[in-house]
C-alpha cells in the first residue's frame, strides 16, 4: 500500500527549507592538506597503508588528470571547480581503521541514527525477520566507519568491507579487478576520484552464493570545503547474487561540496547484480544557494555469458547530478537493466541517463525512466543504446517520460541509439507532458488537497519505476518524491 | 580537444581555402556581402571542415570524407544545360513550371519566368540580388543554425541562385521545379529564397540532375513562409555522384501557416540534408517527412532542428530508411520549445530497417522543452524485416526477393503516403521500387 | 441542502455566457432531474457545483446548507459533501483504484476532522460495495479508469460514491455510454444510496435512467436557464415531444 498519506505527513512536518538531514554532525575531525598535489595523493595513500602497486596507481591517475579537461557537453551549468582550494581528505578522528560497533564513536552512531541508519546489529536484530535484515557500510566523509553484519556474511564466503580494508587483506582481488570497468583515464571525474577516493564499498561474492541478505551503503558528507571520492568495487561470481542499496545526505551548507565517486561492477557468468540508489544529497536552497555537485561514473560489466546487472536509482538530490549508470553487455545473452526516476525542483540540474553497450550475441536491455521537473529546474535524459558488429540479435527497448511541473522548468531527451548489426531490435518512446487540470480537478473533487493530487499523481507516474526498489527502499523513495515537490504547486 | 590549439588543416581544407582566397575577387555582392563571405570563410580556417567531435556532426564527418577540393564550377551555357536536363528524367511528365540553375547559375533562358509572372510569381537571380541593398539581409541564418560549418562554407562560396516571390493570396495552379542542372566538373554553391506572401500557395519540387562531379554540392533554401501561406516541398536527391552533397533547409512560418516537406534521398555516397524550421506565429504547422535509402558504403544523414519559438504550433516529423550493404545512416531530429510556448505538439517518429548485415543507423531523436502545456514524444525504432511477416508471404507463394520489395515498399510508403502529395506519391514509389530493383 | 440564486457564468478563457440566471432549490431527500438539449447548460452547471475553475461567475450565488459554496475549493466542497460523477471520468496512470479510493477517503475524513479508517475497516466497506456494484476485486488494482469500459468507469463512479457517501450527489450523465443491464447495475447503486439526509441531482439527456432513479421534480435546461419545471411525469412527457419547443422558447 502506497505511502500516500505518511507522505503528506511528511511533508507537514518538515521545515520550509524541505530538505530533512541537513544538520552538521559536531566531531572532531583530521583533514588532509588542501589541494590537488601530488602530497595529498600520497597522503591519502599512506592514511590507508596502502601497498607501494596502488600509490602509483593513483599517482599516474594524478598525472593524467592534469592533462584533461572538464567536460562541457552536459547540460548543467556551474562556475568553474577550483580544485587546488579543495580538500580531498577528512575522517573522524576517533576513526582509526576498521573498528568493532562498541569502539565507534557514540556522536556518529547517532548521527547515522538520525538519518534513520541503525548500526548496531543487536538493534537491527530486534524489530527485523532475518530475510529483511540488511548490512551496512557506513561511509562519514572519506573513511568507512563500521561495516555491519561481516562475520555472518563471511560465513556465507561473501566478503563485504570498505575498500582500504579490501586493498589491505585482500589485494589480489581488488588489484586483478578494480579499474577494469572504468579505467583510470575514463573520464574527467573518474580519473580525479581514481587519484584521490578515500574510501567505499568492497563486495566479493564468490562463486554460487547467493548473498543472504541485502547489503548497502550510507554516505553522509559532514565536513566543509571537503570533496568525497569513495569507490565502490562489486564482483559477482559465477552463479552468485547480490543486491546492493545506496542511500546518501549532506549537510545544509552556503557553498557547494563535491562528489565525485566511481562504481564498478563485475558479473561473471550466470551471475546477477541488483545496484539500487537512493540519492538525496542537499540539493541547494529555495535560492539555489549551496547543494552538492555530484559527478559520479556508475558502470556494470557483464562479463559472462547470461550474466544481468540492473540499476534503480531514484535521484532527488545535489544541485548538480551528472551521472549514467551504464552496463557493458560483454558475455552471450546477458542482461542489463536502468530503472530511474529523477526529480528535480528548484534550481537543481539533473543531467543523468544511462549507456547500454551490447557486445555479446543475443544480450538485451531495457530503459524505463521518468524525470519529473519542477520550480525553476533543468532535467535532462542522456542515453545510448549500441549494438557493436557482433551483437547478433541484441534487442532494447526504452521508455523515457518526463513530467513537467510549472512553467519555469524545462525536460530535456536526448538518446542516441547506435545499430551496427542488422539483427538487432531496438525501440525507443519518449513523451513529455504535464499533469492534466483534468487530473488535479478529479482529485480535487473526490477531496484532495492540491499536494495530495500532485503526490497521488506523481506516485502513479514512477509506479513502474518504484516496483523495482526492495519494499524499505520503496516507501521511502515514495516519500522522498514527494517531500521533494513540496511546494511545486499553486 | 584543446580549444586554443589552432587546428592543422587537411588538404581539403587548405583547397578550400586556397580556392576562396582566388576566388575572392570575383565574387558578387555588396562589401557588407563580401564580409560575411570573409567571416564564413575564417570560420573554414579557424575551426575547419565540420567533423565527429561537432555534436551536429557526430555521425556525419564531412572532414574526413572530403579527400580534396575542387574547383568551383565555371558557368554553364543554356544548351549545355538542356542537354543535361533532357537526359534527366526529373518528375516525368507531371504538369509544372520550370526554374533552372546550372553550374550554380539561374539559366533564365530554360525557365519559365513570364507563365510564372502571369501566377503571381517574381523570379530574381539570386547573384543579383545579392548586389542589391538587401543583398547581406539574404544571407542571413537563423539562431539554431549559428555556427553550422555546410551554411559557412555555402555563405563563403555561394555562386548564384533564384529568389522566388508569390505574390499576396497567389495559389500557384501548377508545382514549381527548381532544377539543379551540373554539366561538366566542379563545385556548385547555390542559395535560394522562397518568400511566400501571406495567404499564398506554392508548391515546390527541387530536383538535382546530372551530377556525377566529384565536386561538393551545398544547396540552401531559405523558406520565407507569411501569416496563412502554405509551402509544400518534395526534395529528389538522387543520382550517384561522388561529391559531398549538402542541402539546407532554413525556414520561417509566419502564423497559422503551413510548411510540408519530404527530403527523399536515394544514391548520392554522402548526403547531408539538414533543416533548420522556426515558428515565428501560432497557430501555424510544420510537417515534415524523410525517406532515406542508402547501399554500397553510402552515408545518409537527415538531420533538422524545429524551433517552438511560440505557443500553440504544431510540428509532426516522420524519417524512414532503408539501409544495405555497408552504408550508414543518421537521423538527428530536435523539437525546442522555447519557454512560454505553450500548447506546443510536437511528435517525431525515426524507423529504419536493415536489409544486410553491414549496415549501421544512428538515430537521436531529441526533446529540449521548456514550457509545460505541451504535448511532445518522440520515437525510434530500427532492426530488420520482421520474419514472421516474410514467412508469412512466402507461405502465400511470393518469393523471398519480392517478399522483401513488398515490405519494404510498405515500409517507406507509410511517410510517402502520410506526406500525402497525390502529384508525387506514384513517381516516389515508383523510385523505391527502382531502387530495390537495383538489389544485387 | 442545495439553493442558487440566479446563477450567471461564463467561459473564463474565452467569455462565453453558459448560464444565464439559474435558480434551483433542493431540499434534503429529494431528487432533483435536470434534463434538456446538448449544450443547454447542464454539464456547466454540475461543474460550477464542484467548482471546476474553467468558468466564472458573474451574478448570483449558490448555498449549500447555508453556506456560499462558491467561496469553497473543490477539495472543500467535496468534504462538505459534494460529490461529483463525471460524465467522462479521468484516467490516472499508475495509480490503482483502491489506492485512490483510500486517499480520497482519508483526506475527507481529515478535512472533517475524523479520524482516518483503518485499513482492515476500508477494505471491508470496499468490498462490500463492490460487490453490490458487481466491481471485481481485479479492477480495483487496476490503475483508475485506465482501459476501463465505458460501463466500469461509471461503476466506479457510483463505487466512489457510495464509499464517500456525500451529502448532494451530482450525477452528470451516468447514463451515457451504459447497456441496459449496466444501466440496471448503476442505478440500483443510485437507488440504494437514497436518504432522507441525502439529496440528488440527475443530470441526463434522456429520459431512460429515469424509469430506474424516479426523480421527484424534473427540470427542463435550454439556454442557461431553467425554463420549465414539474414532477416525474415531464420526463415522459419530454421523451414523445422533444426539446424542440423549449429551444425555441428560450430563443425568443
Amino acid at each position: 500500500m502506497p505511502a500516500v498519506q505518511e507522505t503528506i505527513d511528511q511533508v507537514k512536518a518538515i521545515d520550509v527549507d524541505q530538505y530533512k538531514y541537513g544538520f552538521v554532525t559536531d566531531i572532531e575531525s583530521e583533514r588532509g592538506a588542501k589541494g590537488l598535489t601530488e602530497e595529498t595523493v600520497r597522503f591519502i595513500s599512506a592514511k590507508k597503508n596502502e601497498p607501494e602497486w596502488m600509490t602509483e596507481w593513483r599517482l599516474e591517475a594524478l598525472r593524467r588528470f592534469k592533462t584533461m579537461d572538464e567536460p562541457t557537453w552536459a547540460r548543467v551549468h556551474y562556475p568553474k571547480i577550483d580544485f587546488d582550494e579543495l580538500y580531498y581528505y577528512a575522517a573522524p578522528k576517533s576513526v582509526e581503521g576498521p573498528k568493532s560497533i562498541d569502539e565507534v564513536d557514540p556522536e556518529l552512531l547517532a548521527t547515522y541514527e538520525k538519518l534513520g541508519i541503525p548500526l548496531r546489529e543487536q538493534e537491527i536484530l530486534a524489530g527485523i525477520k532475518p530475510e529483511n535484515r540488511v548490512a551496512v557500510d557506513a561511509v562519514f566523509d572519506s573513511v568507512s566507519v563500521v561495516t555491519t553484519f561481516k562475520e555472518e556474511l563471511k560465513k556465507a564466503g561473501v566478503i563485504f568491507c570498505s575498500i582500504s580494508e579490501a586493498l589491505r587483506e585482500y589485494p589480489d582481488l581488488v588489484k586483478k579487478y578494480l579499474g577494469s570497468v572504468v579505467p583510470v583515464t575514463d573520464n574527467f571525474y573518474a580519473t580525479l576520484n581514481s587519484a584521490v577516493f578515500s574510501d567505499g564499498s568492497f563486495v566479493y561474492v564468490p562463486e554460487g552464493v547467493r548473498c543472504p541478505m541485502e547489503l548497502s551503503t550510507y554516505f553522509r558528507i559532514n565536513e566543509q570545503n571537503t570533496g568525497q571520492f569513495e569507490r565502490t568495487l562489486i564482483i559477482a561470481d559465477k552463479g552468485a547474487y547480490v543486491s546492493y542499496l545506496e542511500g546518501c545526505t549532506a549537510p545544509q551548507r552556503d557553498e557547494n561540496q563535491l562528489h565525485a565517486a566511481v562504481v564498478e561492477l563485475v558479473a561473471l557468468d550466470d551471475a546477477e547484480i541488483k545496484y539500487s540508489t537512493v540519492q538525496n544529497w542537499f540539493p541547494g536552497d529555495a535560492q539555489g544557494k549551496g547543494g552538492i555537485y555530484n559527478f559520479v561514473t556508475k558502470r556494470g560489466d557483464c562479463r559472462g555469458k547470461n550474466s544481468k546487472i540492473s540499476w534503480t536509482q531514484v535521484e532527488t538530490g545535489s544541485a548538480i547530478t551528472w551521472k549514467y549508470p551504464s552496463c557493458i553487455l560483454r558475455g552471450d545473452n546477458s542482461r542489463g537493466e536502468f530503472y530511474s526516476i529523477a526529480v528535480s525542483n528548484g534550481y537543481q540540474q539533473v543531467d543523468s541517463g544511462t549507456k547500454m553497450i551490447h557486445l555479446g550475441k543475443n544480450t538485451s536491455s531495457r530503459i524505463i525512466s521518468k524525470g519529473i521537473s519542477a520550480g525553476r529546474s533543468q532535467n535532462t535524459y542522456r542515453g545510448l543504446v549500441s549494438a557493436h558488429r557482433k551483437a547478433s540479435n541484441a534487442r532494447n527497448f526504452t521508455q523515457c517520460d518526463s513530467l513537467l511541473i510549472g512553467q519555469d522548468c524545462g525536460a530535456h531527451t536526448v538518446p542516441y541509439i547506435e545499430s551496427k548489426n542488422s539483427t538487432a531490435t531496438f525501440e525507443h518512446e519518449a513523451t513529455t507532458s504535464k499533469i492534466s487540470d483534468d487530473q488535479m480537478f478529479y482529485c480535487q473533487q473526490r477531496g484532495m488537497s492540491d499536494e495530495e493530487a500532485v503526490a497521488l499523481i506523481v506516485n502513479g507516474f514512477v509506479k513502474d519505476v518504484i516496483q523495482q526498489l526492495p519494499m524499505e527502499f520503496a516507501v521511502e523513495a515514495q516519500k522522498l518524491i514527494s517531500i521533494s515537490l513540496e511546494g511545486s504547486v499553486g | 580537444m584543446n580549444a586554443n590549439t589552432p587546428i592543422t588543416h587537411t588538404q581539403a581544407e587548405t583547397g578550400l581555402i586556397a580556392r576562396y582566397d582566388s576566388a575572392r575577387a570575383g565574387f558578387a555582392g555588396t562589401d557588407a556581402v563580401i564580409a560575411l563571405r570573409d567571416a564564413a570563410a575564417e570560420q573554414l580556417r579557424r575551426k575547419g571542415l565540420p567533423h565527429r567531435r561537432v555534436e551536429e556532426y557526430k555521425y556525419t564527418d564531412l572532414r574526413a570524407f572530403m579527400k580534396s577540393s575542387a574547383r568551383l564550377s565555371a558557368a554553364a551555357s543554356a544548351d549545355e544545360a538542356r542537354a543535361v536536363l533532357e537526359a534527366s528524367d526529373g518528375f516525368g511528365d507531371l504538369g509544372r513550371y520550370r526554374i533552372v540553375i546550372a553550374n550554380g547559375r539561374f539559366v533564365e533562358a530554360l525557365s519559365d519566368v513570364a507563365a510564372l509572372a502571369g501566377e503571381g510569381v517574381t523570379v530574381t537571380d539570386f547573384t543579383e540580388a545579392l548586389g542589391g541593398d538587401n543583398g547581406a539581409a539574404l544571407l542571413a541564418i537563423p539562431a539554431s543554425a549559428e555556427g553550422d560549418g555546410t551554411l559557412a562554407l555555402n555563405t563563403a562560396f555561394v555562386q548564384g541562385g533564384v529568389m522566388l516571390s508569390v505574390r499576396e493570396g497567389a495559389e500557384v495552379s501548377k508545382p514549381v521545379e527548381l532544377l539543379h542542372v551540373v554539366a561538366g566538373e566542379g563545385a556548385q554553391v547555390t542559395r535560394c529564397r522562397i518568400a511566400v506572401a501571406p495567404g499564398a500557395k506554392l508548391k515546390l519540387l527541387e530536383t538535382f540532375a546530372g551530377n556525377t562531379s566529384s565536386g561538393e554540392t551545398n544547396a540552401v533554401f531559405d523558406y520565407d513562409i507569411a501569416d496563412s501561406a502554405e509551402l509544400t516541398v518534395t526534395r529528389l536527391i538522387d543520382g550517384d555522384g561522388e561529391g559531398a552533397r549538402l542541402f539546407t533547409t532554413l525556414a520561417r512560418l509566419g502564423s497559422e501557416a503551413r510548411f510540408h516537406t519530404l527530403g527523399f534521398i536515394a544514391g548520392p555516397s554522402f548526403v547531408r540534408n539538414q533543416q533548420f524550421v522556426a515558428f515565428a506565429g501560432e497557430n501555424s504547422e510544420a510537417r515534415l517527412f524523410g525517406v532515406t535509402m542508402a547501399r554500397d558504403k553510402a552515408l545518409a544523414d537527415q538531420t533538422l532542428i524545429v524551433d517552438h519559438a511560440v505557443p500553440n504550433c504544431s510540428s509532426r516529423e516522420f524519417f524512414k530508411t532503408v539501409l544495405d550493404d555497408e552504408a550508414r545512416g543518421v537521423y538527428q531530429g530536435r523539437i525546442n520549445v522555447a519557454p512560454h510556448a505553450q500548447k506546443t505538439d510536437g511528435e517525431m517518429m525515426t524507423q529504419a530497417l536493415l536489409l544486410s548485415e553491414g549496415p549501421e543507423m544512428a538515430n537521436k531523436p531529441e526533446l529540449e522543452i521548456f514550457a509545460d502545456d505541451v504535448l511532445c514524444a518522440h520515437g525510434a525504432t530500427s532492426g530488420q524485416i520482421d520474419e514472421d511477416l516474410l514467412f508469412y508471404l512466402r507461405a502465400r507463394g511470393i518469393p523471398e526477393d519480392e517478399a522483401k520489395t513488398l515490405l519494404v515498399l510498405a515500409f517507406l510508403s507509410e511517410a510517402i503516403e502520410e506526406f500525402g502529395e497525390d502529384d508525387v506519391t506514384g513517381m516516389l514509389e515508383e523510385r523505391v521500387r527502382a531502387w530495390l530493383a537495383a538489389r544485387s | 441542502m442545495l439553493e442558487i440564486k440566479n446563477l450567471h457564468a461564463r467561459i473564463a478563457e474565452d467569455g462565453k455566457e453558459i448560464l444565464r440566471g439559474v435558480n434551483l432549490t433542493v431540499n434534503a431527500g429529494e431528487v432533483h432531474a435536470i434534463m434538456g438539449p446538448n449544450g443547454s447548460g447542464k454539464s456547466t452547471l454540475s461543474y460550477i457545483l464542484a467548482g471546476k475553475d474553467d468558468y466564472e461567475i458573474t451574478e448570483g450565488e449558490i448555498l449549500f446548507n447555508g453556506e456560499n459554496l462558491l467561496e469553497l475549493g473543490p477539495d472543500e466542497r467535496a468534504a462538505a459533501g459534494v460529490f461529483l460523477a463525471f460524465q467522462y471520468p479521468i484516467e490516472i496512470p499508475g495509480v490503482a483504484t483502491m489506492e485512490f479510493l483510500k486517499t480520497a477517503m482519508n483526506a475527507q475524513r481529515r478535512a472533517r476532522g475524523e479520524t482516518e479508517m483503518t485499513i482492515p475497516a476500508f477494505m471491508k466497506a470496499v468490498k462490500e460495495k463492490a460487490a453490490d456494484l458487481k466491481v471485481s476485486m481485479d479492477m480495483l488494482k487496476r490503475p483508475l479508469n485506465v482501459g476501463f469500459s465505458g460501463g466500469e468507469k461509471k461503476r466506479a463512479e457510483i463505487l466512489q460514491m457510495s464509499l464517500l457517501e456525500p451529502k448532494l450527489c451530482v450525477l452528470d450523465e451516468t447514463d451515457s455510454g451504459l447497456d441496459i443491464d449496466a444501466l440496471r447495475i448503476v442505478s440500483e447503486g443510485v437507488n440504494k444510496l437514497r436518504s432522507p439526509e441525502r439529496s440528488m441531482i440527475v443530470i441526463t439527456h434522456y429520459q431512460r435512467l429515469l424509469d430506474h432513479i424516479v426523480p421527484d421534480v424534473v427540470h427542463v435546461m435550454s439556454r442557461g436557464r431553467i425554463v420549465k419545471t414539474g414532477g416525474a411525469d415531464l420526463a415522459l412527457e419530454l421523451e414523445k415531444s422533444g426539446y424542440a419547443d423549449y429551444v425555441e422558447d428560450a430563443a425568443a
